[in-house]
């Protein structure tokens, strides 16, 4: 124990010297950049890297300080135990607010590394401003964690033992979740840097477009999963199968989400031709503003309530300022500087920069939508004292209708010619994935005994999109056109970006199907049964056999065992479960799920009654595991996106004709 | 290919590790409704659980009566319930709750003068946003180059022709 008896002293002082090197990092370059001085704008490399080193070591000695159990750290006794899992040791570190400060920085850093090492191709003085804008977000984070929430406080004397992490914390799902959370909220502060320092330079190109979009690539793509990880842990946790609820920790995440995916589409028309220059560069400021909104929203207690919030202002008030000072100045920068950029390429309402820019239009107010619902009721209740709350209703009133015509258009996009496209055409061109459908809205019709044409329409929404992303590819290949010949080689001569642009919009019908499917044809029962008596839940019988004691590591429970039968035959059995955490007097409640090919069917305990009876509800959810299954694809359609060859470091960049000409020697 | 291939082995293998994301926990709060709640009438029941779906759980964070078990949220919604057996209409049982608790207990908020923020954000945006997107398109095209004469298109047609010859 001696030996890491002044690890967290270390950890602490490489704290400070990380906070001195990122004030460095945010000011020499700048410098450097405007006098053209290479030493100087050299710096900027040394002091990311460097800076990196030193918030990993100090990382690392929080991890330690966990991993050893050394309670005389204020942090690690608060919320750790010596007899924790391993697992839950190490993933504790971030399931408190210090700690998750600190894992923010790490990332944010780790970020900073990435440019500083694979920046190498890009102009001097750009890479010089970008780290430095970088570094003015870490120094003030960096601030933030050494003035109000610092990891490394001691305790003397040192407790013997620790307070234990919430059982209900202590779970895989919980354990992954915020870093990949993080890793794309964090990640877009790259977008963010590139877009200041643009600003800065007062120069933007296509090039620009071109280094930015893998950095908000990656960023969605975690953030894309972190928020899947995130629904699927409230759902098998919150005990009544909700899988999304609108909650402002969601929406939190959900922001940033929403104007990343408008900001990927938007980097694409600047990338290919040049145009909506300002407008990226305003979506950029934006998705990292809502990210640091996000942090906000989440860190400093103000969403349980305005009173906690002003009872302990220290912390929120802290990260309102930075919020201030980084939305802010990057929007007065933005006023400054952008007029100066020069705008170009022109195009048509119709086109593909115009589907693009209509994608844009729905997601940001959908964005705004959200941001309404999770901030108004907070400045209100401000303003007048009023209290109001905004839930789902208010949801499925605003945002659901704005999702129709943004689902509706997207499968045009890809089928649109940039600068000006013809929309019959694409329409005409889409007809295979018009009639499929249009068969799946009948097939659900009739599937379903025709009750309400609203779900068989969502149905059909997301079957369209599926359809669509291949009637896209399908198109290009020759296929469509008869030209059957060629289509083979050309098919797998399609550039990876087009086959990314499928798979991903394919996934988000997939989801689509989930979340309809879900929501509008699960069915619920709830009874209470006593031994021997059963339940109807869909095509399946639940009997409720017997409950059974058992005794886990650190809490006892009660199984509740039920067999599932469907057309008189046993098919499985289930075994919801009621524990009882001793240590922390807690009792839980174990849901228990099946899953039927992309269905699934879940069971939770109620209340136990004096008769011997228990009430048993058990709902049938079909397909909801689309929902899920569709975000890993179109995190599937991010990943191959990024194997594409333009975004390859050191690939040439007429990349697209030299696969061409390999396309057309393999079809002759 | 290679990385196409690398891809989806990525994929396979999170499909893989996803097990693990499984339940083996923990519901942290259990449920609503309990069968002695319930009312006889099948249809009034069945509007008793559409208006605690909208009914916001007051000591709860973001839940509806319907989703939480809180004590609190139980007694609201017997109260519900009796007032749906006394004969109110969904909206008398809605403004019964909202003179007792006040407009926080609703979780869709009231749509009035106080909320217009609040409801129109969607189409302020979409509507900014459209006029925005209009003005940008007439500009460019009244600054777009001038069409080609007839000469010029007949002479783009034959180079055209000739590439696509050759």
């Amino acid at each position: 124990m001696n030996g890491f008896f002044s690890l967290a002293e270390l950890g602490h002082y490489s704290l400070v010297l990380a906070l001195a090197l990122s004030l460095v990092q945010a000011t020499v370059p700048l410098w450097g950049a405007a006098k053209r001085d290479s030493r100087l704008i050299r710096v900027a490399t040394a002091t990311s890297l460097a800076g990196f080193f030193y918030i990993v070591f100090a990382f690392g000695a929080l991890v330690v300080a966990y991993v050893v159990s050394d309670f005389s750290v204020a942090n690690v006794w608060e919320n750790s135990h010596s007899a924790k899992p391993m697992l839950y040791k190490v993933t504790g570190v971030w399931g408190n607010h210090e700690g998750s400060m600190m894992l923010w920085v790490l990332i944010l850093s780790l970020f900073g590394a990435l440019v500083a090492i694979f920046g190498g191709n890009l102009p001097e003085t750009l890479k010089a401003r970008v780290l430095a804008v970088q570094a003015w977000i870490g120094s003030a984070f960096l601030l933030f964690i050494l003035l109000t929430s610092n990891p490394f406080i001691r305790l003397d004397p040192a407790p013997a033992e620790g307070q234990d992490l919430n059982p209900i914390l202590q779970d895989i799902g919980l354990a992954v979740h915020p870093p990949f959370l993080y890793l794309g909220y964090v990640g877009f502060s790259i977008a963010f840097s590139f877009a200041a320092a643009a600003l800065i330079e007062g120069r933007v190109d296509a090039a620009w477009a071109r280094w930015v979009r893998p950095w908000t690539l990656t960023a969605w793509l975690f953030l894309t999963l972190g928020i899947a990880m995130g629904s699927y842990w409230a759902y098998y946790e919150l005990g009544w199968g909700g899988w999304w609820f609108w909650d402002p920790v969601e929406n939190a995440s959900f922001m940033p989400w929403l104007a990343g995916t408008a900001l990927l589409h938007s980097a694409v028309v600047m990338e290919k031709r040049g145009a909506l220059k300002i407008w990226t560069i305003l979506l950029a400021i934006l998705t990292f503003s809502l990210s640091l909104l996000g942090t906000f929203l989440v860190r400093s207690g103000v969403l349980t309530s305005v009173h906690a919030f002003a009872t302990d202002p220290t912390r929120g008030v802290f990260i309102l300022g930075i919020l201030v000072l980084f939305i802010g100045g990057s929007l007065a920068l933005f006023a400054w500087r952008a007029p100066s950029l020069r705008q170009g390429g022109l195009f048509a309402p119709v086109s593909r920069e115009g589907a693009l820019l209509y994608n844009n239009l729905f997601l940001v107010a959908a964005t705004a939508t959200v941001f309404a619902g999770t901030l108004y009721p907070l400045a209100l209740e401000a303003v007048n004292g009023e209290k109001i709350s905004v839930g789902a209703p208010f949801y499925n009133l605003t945002f659901a209708p704005l999702m129709v015509p943004i689902l509706m258009a997207v499968p045009f996009g890809p089928m649109l010619a940039w600068k000006r496209g013809d929309l019959l055409g694409a329409a005409q061109r889409l007809a295979f994935a018009m009639v499929a459908a249009i068969v799946a809205v009948a097939v659900t019709l009739v599937l379903t005994g025709a009750e309400g044409a609203l779900a068989p329409f969502g149905i059909g929404l997301g079957v369209w999109l599926i359809a669509g992303a291949l009637n896209e590819l399908l198109d290009r290949s020759g296929i469509t056109r008869g030209n059957f010949k060629h289509a083979l080689p050309r098919f797998f001569g399609l550039p990876r970006a087009a086959f990314a642009t499928a798979i991903a919009h394919a996934g988000l019908g997939v989801t689509v199907i989930g979340i309809i499917a879900t929501t509008a044809y699960q069915t619920e029962t709830i009874r209470s049964l006593k031994p021997g008596e059963s339940l109807e839940a869909a095509a399946y019988t639940l009997t409720y056999q017997d409950v059974v004691p058992r005794t886990g590591p650190n809490y006892r429970e009660e199984v509740f065992r039920i067999v599932v039968t469907r057309d008189g035959k046993a098919v499985t059995a289930v075994a919801p479960t009621k524990r009882f955490y001793a240590a922390r007097q807690m009792a839980t409640t174990e849901s228990a799920i099946k899953t039927f090919w992309f269905s699934q069917l879940y069971v939770s305990i109620g209340d136990l009654h004096d008769d011997g009876s228990v009430t048993v509800r058990a709902y049938y959810k079909p397909l909801v595991t689309l929902i899920w299954l569709g975000t890993l694809v179109m995190a599937i359609g991010g990943v191959v996106s990024l194997s594409d060859r333009r975004f390859r470091i050191g690939a040439a960049k007429p990349a697209r004709s030299a696969r061409k000409g390999r396309a057309a020697e393999a079809g002759a | 290919m290679r990385r196409l291939a690398f891809a989806a082995l990525a994929a396979l293998l999170f499909l893989a590790l996803s097990p693990a994301l499984k339940p083996t926990g923990i519901a942290g709060t259990a449920f609503a409704v309990e069968p002695s709640e319930m009312l006889q009438d099948p249809n009034l029941e069945a509007r008793a659980r559409k208006l605690s779906e909208g009914l916001r759980c007051l000591v709860c964070q973001n839940q509806s009566i319907d989703d939480s078990n809180a004590d609190l949220a139980r007694d609201l919604r017997v109260l519900v319930r009796e007032r749906i057996k006394a004969g109110d209409s969904d909206e008398q049982v809605k403004d019964y709750l909202v003179d007792r608790y006040g407009e926080f207990v609703l979780l869709r908020p009231v749509f009035d003068w106080t909320n217009l923020l609040l409801w129109g954000t969607p189409l302020i945006v979409l509507v900014i946003g459209g006029i925005v997107m209009a003005m940008r398109f007439r500009r460019t095209a009244a600054s777009a180059e001038p069409k080609l004469s007839a000469e010029e298109e007949a002479r783009l047609a034959d180079l055209l022709e000739k590439d696509a010859a050759s």
